[in-house]
């Protein structure tokens, strides 16, 4: 291109005034953007209704071609099925004796449980789903994990509660549209779950790394109680999360650190079921009463 | 196609044309955001910027900078950013571009590439800097592939970008 001789657009005196007005209402926009911005981090759930409105809008893109997600992640991992397959068939192998005898195992310590139970008149409480959908998209090509779910405001769903899968849990609600919803993923890095060890009841925190793999922190300092292939589950503490849904499987222990990566594939799972939230009053404030009880306790 | 008008109804048609298909390319790419993919990991180059950036650089007197923030608002609602990231960022590429328009006397296929490529990790660097404000701590590293990608992909975006731009003046 060749080059301008000089950034006048010419001897029009309304275009240089129109050029100008263009830098000055540019600059307005960056600092008009840049205060949205502050007014997003000070308030997440802003400008709810305008978000909701364009999750609603490009819905029926995303709802229309669910089959096309299957197909998508499909194709990298068919590719990596296939040169693996040799050394996988032998491991499944291996793993398939190993998953048998714990099934048995697992089968006579469910007839004990019941036995216990009926001896116990204990009766399962298992809540019931604030809706049932699918998830349709993900901001793919963002540092944020999230997920778009074909159900919204209209079904009951509200920010703040949780998402979970047959598989395990899936994420938390952070906005909603009247047919649509958005979810923080468990592989985001703003996420962070209360989990415990199935093993022996460790707790510990599992924050996303934004990659699709969790990170686990022990509340405990010493020596890292997490082995490969550990199983954790929600602990229900903090109230959001109902106990005991799987959330990840341990993959690498290096030292202090420890990389486990969620039970429920978003790409992979054919529904979605969204929760109440475990125990409401956790979303809420606190009682004035309290307030000034712990206020009282910090001086 | 004749290539010569015979109405004032072609005549304006082609107006329409020349003047929307650079906005409406760019707010296609920015609904690619709405495809039913679902990824686990960011790798995938954000092509709504590409497209922008390749018609900024392509055509600097088709806009001006305010351009940006309407477009940017648009990609902020599609793609779920925090409203004002793509607002910001976008003006600001545009800015920058204009500034370097005003110092550089010649640009070739080369230099719009490595340009595009500064563009492209201010954008990637931006986005993970607003993430990390809304409590989002992500290891840096793990946007490497998705700007790896976006740098490769960037001549393909030039390349259809220049095709929808011959066809858009076209007569």
């Amino acid at each position: 291109m060749a080059p301008r001789t000089s950034r006048r657009p010419g001897f029009s005196r309304r275009a240089q005034y129109g050029l100008f007005l263009g830098y000055v209402i540019a600059v307005a926009g960056i600092l008009f953007a840049l205060l949205l911005l502050v007014v997003a981090m000070v308030d997440p759930t802003g400008f709810g209704v305008l978000k909701g409105a364009a999750l609603d809008a490009t819905r029926p893109v995303s709802a229309g071609g669910r089959g096309v997600v299957g197909f998508f992640s499909g194709l990298g991992e068919g590719a990596g099925n296939y040169f693996a397959a040799g050394s996988q068939n032998a491991d499944l192998k291996k793993r398939l004796a190993a998953e048998r005898r714990a099934v048995i195992q697992a089968r006579a310590t469910e007839l004990e449980n019941r036995r216990l139970k009926a001896l116990l008149k204990l009766t399962q409480d298992v809540p019931d789903p604030v809706a049932v959908t699918r998830i349709v998209g993900s901001s793919y090509d963002s540092v944020r994990r999230l997920a778009t779910l074909s159900a919204g405001s209209s079904s009951g769903v509200r920010p703040g509660q949780p998402v979970r899968a047959p598989e395990g849990l899936v994420g938390r609600v952070i906005e909603t549209g009247r047919w649509a919803a958005r979810v923080l993923l468990v592989s985001d890095a703003a996420s962070n779950v209360p989990v415990r060890l199935v093993r022996d009841g460790t707790p510990a925190i599992a924050s996303g790394r934004g990659d699709g793999t969790i990170e686990l922190k022990t509340l405990e300092v010493g020596k890292n109680p997490f082995r490969r292939g550990d199983i954790l589950v929600t602990s229900g503490i903090g109230g959001v999360y109902p106990p005991d849904v799987p959330v990840a499987v341990v993959v690498a222990v290096d030292g202090d650190r420890t990389v486990a990566k969620p039970l429920a594939d978003p790409a992979r799972i054919d529904y979605a079921m969204v929760l109440n939230v475990f125990q409401p009053a956790a979303s809420q404030p606190l009682s004035p009463q309290t307030a000034a009880a712990l206020e009282g306790a910090g001086q | 196609v004749s290539r010569i008008a015979g109405s004032r109804r072609d005549v304006a048609i082609w107006g329409l044309r020349r003047q929307t298909v650079p906005v409406i390319s760019t707010l296609a790419a920015s609904l690619l955001d709405a495809l039913p993919i679902v990824a686990t990991a960011p790798v995938i180059p954000d092509f709504a910027y590409l497209v922008l950036l390749a018609w900024r650089l392509l055509r600097p007197e088709l806009w001006t900078a305010q351009i940006a923030l309407p477009l940017g608002l648009f990609n902020d609602l599609v793609a779920g950013h925090p409203l004002g990231q793509s607002m910001a960022l976008w003006t600001i590429t545009f800015f920058v571009f204009d500034l370097i328009d005003a110092r550089v006397g010649w640009r070739d296929y080369w230099m719009d590439w490595f340009f595009a490529s500064l563009a492209i990790l201010f954008y990637t660097a931006g986005g993970w800097y607003v993430a990390r404000l809304m409590g989002a701590r992500v290891d840096p590293l793990v946007l490497a592939p998705q700007f790896a990608l976006s740098l490769i992909a960037y001549p393909l975006v030039a390349r259809l970008v220049v095709g929808l731009d011959r066809w858009r003046l076209a007569r």
